[in-house]
């Protein structure tokens, strides 16, 4: 990496008040002040949030998509986590 | 924008070993399933080398593709069009970094895909290698290149890459504005004065068989597209699009009373779609090669935003390097 490279920004955005922030994208920049205008820039011209996070991409632990039999499985065969797993006569109600 | 299949003279390469006929056939049924495919999942090299292509040039020609109509944001006739040109401008700077951002998931660095942009060895669409001589050029630039554009990414939104998609999404959703401006530029133009009107026609006549080849080389000469296809890169053939984006801009251009410069189009009863003349192929090729009125000036004036903006780019990373030390110490 040359010095004038800048690093990678994972960006993410808040909607609107009331949702959380979800992963909009990444962008490049030289600190976290111009990741924040940058952001803004690229992905807020239409009003498309009210608030912004950036995290250096670098920061992001991500699970091994390797793994992820070991991981998700397990919790295929557990059912009985669902409501819809057990049996109610009809009778009942409010349930 | 303008995936054109630029990619004809791709050499085979040697297979990668990790390829295995087992991961191969898993992935493919991963595609058939219309699951999408992420970034840190494994991927056939060919997968991997073909979206990066693909996308790298995609991004270029958002880039590019600001250069022909920044040359009017200065001219522009009114305080209106001007901020409207402004912002699509700004808007295909945005479309371009979405791509760069969503190619930098598959493990290259945009400043390498900006490198080979810069060197002249990566490609971008044919398109921008075209003049704007009157304001007429823009109006027709956001009508047919707009158009075309949109008719070629609304099928990648659906691409069974996760990241390319979600860009698609997002740049289709902007793009339906630069078409809308462009054609109400012609509206206006063609409801002005005989000399506005000529003006109009004029450009029209010079935008049209370029904006057909923006859908690439024909289906019987293309040979990436099946396996584009079957990776669900691609979703639709380049012959089929072109005839979508005649189909919905012939009635059009009737409604703005221009008529388009192709003697041999005609509407088929038969098959509900127009038939319409032989595309020039030899120059499509000549423009990709190089050889288009612009190609030269293009690359020069990117060359030289990048070289004049190399102070600002360090002098950032400078102050951030000064900056974080000082907070360290």
């Amino acid at each position: 990496m040359s010095k004038q490279d800048w690093p990678l920004y994972e960006v993410f955005i808040r909607a609107r008040s009331g949702l959380s922030h979800r992963h909009f994208g990444s962008i490049h920049a030289a600190d976290e002040a111009m990741a924040l205008d940058h952001a803004r820039d690229l992905y807020t011209r239409r009003n498309e949030g009210v608030s912004i996070w950036v995290v250096r991409s670098t920061e992001i632990i991500a699970s091994d998509p390797a793994d992820s039999a070991s991981l998700f499985e397990p919790a295929a065969d557990k059912i009985y986590r669902h409501p819809t797993f057990y049996k109610i006569p009809d009778d009942v109600e409010n349930m | 924008m303008y995936t054109q299949g630029l990619d004809q003279k791709q050499k085979k390469s040697a297979a990668d070993p990790a390829d295995t006929p087992e991961r191969l056939a898993a992935f493919q049924a991963r595609i058939d399933a219309e699951e999408k495919i992420e970034p840190k999942d494994w991927m056939p090299s060919g997968y991997r080398k073909t979206l990066i292509r693909q996308m790298s040039q995609h991004a270029h020609s958002e880039i590019v593709g600001m250069l022909p109509e920044g040359n009017w944001i200065t001219r522009a006739p009114t305080l209106r069009r001007k901020a409207i040109l402004l912002a699509k401008v700004q808007d295909e700077a945005g479309h371009g970094l979405y791509i760069y951002g969503a190619t930098e998931t598959l493990g290259v660095s945009r400043d390498d895909l900006v490198a080979d942009l810069l060197s002249g060895k990566a490609k971008y669409s044919s398109i921008f290698n075209y003049p704007t001589i009157t304001w007429a050029d823009i109006g027709t630039i956001g009508w047919l290149v707009d158009g075309a554009a949109i008719m070629n990414q609304i099928p990648l939104c659906r691409c069974s890459y996760g990241p390319y998609a979600r860009a698609m999404v997002r740049v289709c959703k902007e793009e339906s504005f630069h078409q809308r401006q462009g054609y109400e530029i012609m509206l206006e133009l063609c409801r002005g004065t005989a000399e506005q009107k000529r003006m109009a026609q004029d450009a029209l006549d010079r935008w049209w068989w370029p904006s057909l080849m923006m859908f690439g080389p024909s289906d019987k000469t293309s040979e990436h597209s099946a396996q584009s296809m079957a990776w669900k890169i691609k979703r639709i053939s380049n012959d089929e699009l072109r005839q979508k984006f005649v189909d919905v801009t012939v009635p059009q251009a009737e409604y703005l009373g221009l008529k388009m410069p192709d003697e041999d189009l005609v509407f088929d009863q038969k098959t509900g779609h127009y038939r319409f003349g032989e595309i020039d192929w030899q120059e499509f090729w000549e423009v990709l090669k190089g050889n288009g009125k612009c190609n030269r000036e293009r690359l020069e004036t990117r060359n030289r935003a990048h070289d004049e903006g190399r102070w600002v780019r360090q002098a950032a990373r400078a102050y951030a390097e000064k900056q974080a030390a000082r907070k360290a110490a």
